[in-house]
């Protein structure tokens, strides 16, 4: 029994669930939103690994490479933005982010 | 090839598990923790596959920049986190309702497409170490295939590092800080000032 590209998959599509899931079920708290966000990027960047490997072309592990770039530039910004609304509104509950209502 | 089935069963339980208790924590730094492991089974896996170099950029970047950060955000601000929590079995039914429909999707799209079967090359086995070495080879791609793109990285986290200080930074006018021109200006008839002080007075 040996380890197929499905296993990965699979094992991506779990955690790509699970980080929906997270999203979903902490509604108030943008912490534990962006770390489902990670969750998400991570299970990407598992099948990007996966079919680079098993189709035998590097341009999947490169292009996990740029997702992780980008995914370290999204959680600086996102927690800068969470610091700012903090410091102004003394809270980080997603109902209460509305000021752009217009 | 035993050693290697139940490594990767091993890695990916773990890391489901700890992924399971990121969402589930009642403590935001139990989470950031959870996440912290859940990354390090992944770059295990990912050195299961043979891709070395980015197991050790996922430990380097995650675990030591982005989880760091996460914790230095959850410890900085103070935040009722029962509170946020309140809700969390009010969503469950539905939210799990979702997963489970993803979940299953995603599954009969494996299921049916058999991609393991198509025909791509079967890789399961230990990467050769003797082979030459997974960095070079993405070095050599990087650099020359995917240089504009590299170099468009390296300006999105110039972007990103700018972004945020200049959203963190804010003056305030209780700190002391040094202004060049007003330095610059004193005069010595301003700055020194003359005092006659009397015997056993003082000041």
């Amino acid at each position: 029994m040996s380890i197929t590209l499905d296993h990965f998959l699979f094992l991506g599509a779990i955690i790509f669930t699970i980080g929906v899931l997270g999203i979903f079920l902490n509604k108030k708290n943008v912490i534990i939103i962006l770390m489902s966000v990670e969750l998400i990027l991570l299970s990407v960047n598992i099948n990007f690994i996966a079919f680079s490997v098993f189709l035998n072309d590097l341009s999947g592990q490169i292009f996990a490479m740029f997702t992780l770039t980008v995914a370290a530039a999204e959680a600086a910004i996102g927690l800068a933005i969470l610091v700012v609304f903090y410091r102004n509104l003394g809270s980080i509950e997603v109902q209460k982010i509305n000021k752009l209502k217009g | 090839m035993i050693i290697y089935t139940l490594a990767f069963y091993l890695f990916s339980s773990v890391a489901v598990l700890s992924a399971l208790m990121v969402i589930s924590a009642k403590n935001p730094v139990h989470s950031v923790l959870f996440l912290i492991l859940s990354f390090v089974n992944a770059s295990g896996l990912f050195v299961l596959l043979g891709a070395e170099f980015l197991a050790m950029i996922l430990v380097v970047v995650y675990v030591g920049a982005v989880a760091v950060l996460f914790l230095f955000v959850v410890m900085m601000l103070d935040i009722n986190f029962i509170k946020l929590r309140e809700g969390f079995l009010q969503y469950l039914p539905f939210g799990a309702l979702l997963g489970i429909v993803l979940i299953v999707e995603l599954g009969i799209l494996f299921l049916t497409k058999n991609f393991s079967q198509s025909n791509l090359i079967i890789y399961s086995k230990f990467p050769a170490i003797a082979e030459i070495e997974n960095t070079k080879m993405l070095g050599s791609v990087l650099y020359t295939k995917y240089f504009f793109l590299f170099q468009i990285s390296g300006l999105i986290l110039l972007v990103a590092m700018i972004g945020s200080i200049t959203l963190t930074l804010r003056y305030r006018n209780t700190s002391k800080k040094q202004i060049i021109h007003n330095q610059n200006n004193l005069d010595a008839s301003q700055a020194i000032i003359k005092k006659k002080i009397k015997l056993r007075e003082g000041i």
